[in-house]
């Protein structure tokens, strides 16, 4: 066939395209991702027991911090990277800012405390527990994030699936931290931090096999 | 920012708006920029014309499904060149050539050079077109292939207009895939 004769062909009828379309996909994903893991977590874990209390409500919120600054810059690189080119527009620095931050915070919270301590501030009570249960809980939003950015055009796919990856993980941070009752910053800076990075990395190895167009 | 870019970007705006002619306009420019392109790229590891031309093929119809992706806020030229790229790559892929194969190259080089030598591509798309379901096969000669209005395809084949213009855009999806499956080894 001609090349001539394929554009006259797709010329005929041109409909209009939606400029928002790739944008707002991933936004409605990001929402169903958020609904599926916090359904998740209210139905199999149960919601902290110890809520009201002041100390749960600051880590509580401590948490979220971390978990929400780490979705916030990922999804908007995601949007990026769904794009094609859209590798040339992101800064892997400012994506690892809140893992940076809560870093930090983990040294002075450890530094003040004697070193007696730290042993119990890094591993707390359920590092295993977080350690299987987040990768778990962001099974379904990877899922659905990975849905979204198929029906854009990534020309990056190591990078979109990592940043799929990181997006999931962070939103499954978010539904977990409702009933985890380790309330350290250490705990939080490995555990939390540790199996973003783990579902960041597996959306790696996914992205080239998943996101093929 | 070069006349070309600002040019094509026009046509692509217009495009994007639903403007046929510009639609065309654009498609007719970026094939001899890569034509130019993938001609350039291919002499450099040993293969010839037509494949260059059945590429040219799959990034067009890539850019004619994907326009919705480009953001007016960005340049196209980088945008034109990461469709083209990543459509070599996988190319190169598919045909179990080494990733190292590819050369390093910038955004400028896809309007670097105009081709308009155009050949046959190795594939008939009237032919492939008979792989894919009745009411994509329908919606697709209808309106692409004999220039029907959607209302007119609508009746021919029997459908609604919404589910004709549903059907075009994954037709011609599945088209791109057929494609591209034929050179899988």
């Amino acid at each position: 066939m001609k090349t001539d004769d394929l554009i006259a062909a797709l010329s005929n009828n041109v409909e209009p395209v939606d400029r928002r379309l790739v944008g707002r996909t991933v936004a409605i994903a990001l929402g169903l991702a958020l609904v599926a893991a916090l359904g998740l977590v209210f139905a199999g874990l149960g919601v902290r027991a110890d809520l009201a209390t002041p100390r749960a409500v600051t880590f509580l919120f401590l948490k979220l911090a971390f978990a929400l600054g780490t979705v916030g810059a990922a999804s908007v690189y995601l949007t990026r990277l769904a794009r094609p080119g859209g590798e040339r527009k992101i800064s892997l620095g400012l994506a690892a800012l809140p893992f940076g931050a809560i870093m930090l915070l983990a040294a002075i919270s450890l530094g003040q405390a004697p070193s007696s301590h730290w042993d119990r501030m890094v591993m707390g009570d359920q590092w295993l527990e977080c350690l299987i249960s987040v990768p778990i809980i962001a099974i379904m939003p990877f899922a659905v994030v990975i849905w979204a950015v198929r029906k854009a055009a990534p020309t990056n796919l190591v990078q979109a699936g990592a940043f799929g990856g990181l997006v999931a993980g962070g939103v499954s941070t978010v539904a977990y931290a409702l009933h985890c009752t380790d309330d350290s910053l250490p705990f939080v800076a490995l555990w939390y931090g540790g199996t973003i990075v783990l579902c960041t990395l597996a959306g790696a190895v996914l992205g080239p096999r998943l996101l093929r167009w | 920012m070069t006349t070309a870019e600002n040019e094509l970007k026009q046509l692509m705006l217009a495009s994007q708006d639903g403007d046929a002619a510009a639609h065309r306009a654009l498609l007719e420019r970026l094939s001899r920029h890569l034509r130019a392109y993938y001609k350039s790229k291919l002499a450099r590891t040993g293969r010839g014309a037509a494949e260059a031309e059945d590429l040219v093929q799959e990034a067009v119809l890539a850019i004619h499904l994907q326009r919705h992706t480009y953001d007016p806020a960005q340049k196209l030229t980088p945008w034109v060149h990461a469709v083209a790229r990543y459509k070599l790559i996988d190319f190169l892929r598919r045909t179990r050539a080494s990733r190292a194969d590819v050369p390093i190259d910038e955004a400028d080089d896809i309007t670097a050079h105009d081709d308009h030598v155009g050949a046959e591509s190795s594939f008939d798309v009237r032919r492939l077109l008979k792989q894919l379901p009745a009411n994509m096969q329908c919606a697709i000669a209808a309106v692409k292939l004999d220039g029907l209005s959607v209302a007119e395809a609508a009746q021919r084949c029997d459908m609604s207009e919404s589910s004709v213009k549903v059907s075009i855009h994954r037709g011609l999806k599945a088209l791109a895939a057929l494609i591209a499956r034929r050179t899988e080894p």
